[in-house]
């Protein structure tokens, strides 16, 4: 049998190997894998604005997007009541930064609803008209989803959509990402209803009824759907009161 | 010293002979992990939508076996026998860590479109079921091409599974569209007279159709082994 000592002893030095040759290589590669971070969050964002991005997406390298994002992007964060945050109040909610693409969205949707702060985009896009980015977070049928839209300059007609999930259904509710146009069919929609208040866009079972504020839903994904409509519809809370105030 | 392993004759020895070669084609025919020893199901389920993830993570499970069984194999005469599946649990969970900081800094999409499954390489009965059956006992020459061979066996059939799982399910393989309802794909079914009556079949791309296709993999692969029909 081994000793104690001498199993202490090449546990220790194993273990002292392995955290050394791994910690090492976290530090090392840490740069790189914080700018991936990084740029698939900012990626995220202009998801939703691709139709006006100079080129597609997938096709642009990291620097392309840091760029896009250094010059055309105006990150503000909003609280509930319409309110421009300083960035002394942001940092102050614990995110690490104080810039709009730091906050926790997920976080954020814990709180009641009148105490949330909501990242905005301002997108100076190359054909000279400004469109707005939106963040929005909700519940699917498993777990968290979200997505982002993006206004037209008159901030309410939908300029383009992009949803993600934590865990749906392949096939079925993880459709609202996979299935590019379940988010094309968002573009040209209305926030704002026939009577000029801030609603939301319903994904609506069995086919949208009239295409100005309503679009598709998806077969076999009906929870996820009503998710999504819950999801921009609270979202749309959130920001009505700024959207009013930019658009007065 | 019963748990020493008496040093064999010819340490070194880097030939690559019959024997050799046996041990890397054995797991892909007669003693593949997942159709034979029905081993690794469970990531074999989940990682089989996309040819891609599939592909990527076939690597990186051939990646782990492979120098998993070599350093154990290394330390096998000095590691203490109370720890040690400890010992190899350490050794497995640092190379996946290895593994996932590596696609965090330079694939980070795919590391994302993973998500957990890279990590719970480190529960896959394959690597330390070859570890503890052969590393253990065997020198680390062997045991690598021994881990190659069974992280191959593994991976070609997460392939063959994830190649039928993207064509019947979203008409395409690795990302290169043949056949599906917009003119972004080869055969576009909206305007083709031919292929007009063509769907996806959307229980490929959920969970259950990968049972389905791994059971007809091994009927089939019995079918054609006539040497496998009496193991079990």
């Amino acid at each position: 049998m081994h000793s104690t000592n001498k199993v202490l002893f090449f546990v220790l030095a194993m273990t002292t190997i392995v955290a050394l040759v791994l910690s090492s290589l976290f530090y090392g590669l840490q740069g790189r894998v914080k700018i991936n971070e990084e740029v698939y969050n900012k990626k995220a964002t202009l998801s939703a604005i691709q139709t006006k991005l100079p080129k597609s997406l997938d096709e642009m390298t990291n620097e392309e997007i840091l760029e896009i994002f250094n010059n055309q992007i105006t990150q503000i964060v909003i609280d509930s009541k319409g309110n421009e945050m300083k960035p002394a109040e942001v940092e102050a909610l614990g995110y690490g930064g104080d810039t709009a693409e730091k906050l926790d969205m997920s976080k954020e949707k814990k709180k009641p609803l009148e105490n949330r702060a909501w990242p905005f985009y301002k997108y100076a896009a190359d054909d000279g008209q400004n469109y707005y980015i939106l963040a929005v977070r909700g519940n699917g049928l498993w777990d968290e989803i979200w997505g982002y839209l993006a206004l037209e300059s008159d901030l309410k007609t939908i300029a383009g959509a992009s949803f993600d999930h934590k865990g749906e259904t392949p096939g079925l509710g993880a459709e609202i990402k996979d299935n590019k146009q379940f988010q094309k069919n968002f573009i040209g929609t209305q926030i704002m209803d026939a009577n000029g208040d801030y609603a939301g866009v319903l994904v609506r079972k069995g086919g949208a009824k009239n295409k100005k504020y309503e679009v598709d839903g998806i077969t076999g994904a009906t929870i996820t759907a009503d998710g999504v409509t819950d999801m921009i519809a609270d979202g749309i809370k959130g920001y009505a009161p700024y959207l009013s105030g930019l658009t007065n | 010293m019963a748990d020493t392993i008496v040093a064999e004759k010819k340490e070194a020895s880097f030939s690559f002979g019959k024997k050799e070669r046996k041990l890397l084609s054995d797991p892909l025919n007669d003693n593949n992990p997942i159709t034979v020893q029905v081993l690794g199901i469970c990531s074999a389920l989940a990682v089989t939508t996309l040819f891609n993830k599939a592909l990527v993570m076939s690597i990186a499970v051939v990646f782990v076996t492979m120098f998993a069984s070599f350093f154990t194999s290394l330390l096998r005469n000095s590691i203490p026998k109370q720890v040690r599946m400890i010992v190899q649990l350490v050794i497995i969970a640092f190379l996946v860590t290895v593994v996932e900081l590596t696609l965090k800094a330079f694939a980070y999409p795919m590391y994302k479109d993973l998500s957990v499954f890279i990590g719970l390489i480190i529960t896959n009965c394959i690597v330390m079921g070859r570890l503890e059956a052969f590393a253990m006992a065997n020198t680390p020459y062997k045991s690598l091409l021994d881990g190659i061979g069974n992280g191959i066996g593994y991976g070609v059939i997460l392939l063959i599974v994830a190649a039928i799982r993207e064509i019947f399910g979203k008409g395409s393989i690795g990302g290169i569209k043949l056949i599906g309802p917009s003119n972004e794909f080869l055969i576009d079914t909206t305007t083709s007279s031919i292929f007009g009556w063509y769907e996806p079949n959307n229980l490929m791309v959920l969970f259950p159709s990968a049972m389905f296709v791994i059971g007809a993999l091994i009927w089939a692969h019995r079918a054609w082994n006539k040497k496998l029909v009496d193991i079990s």
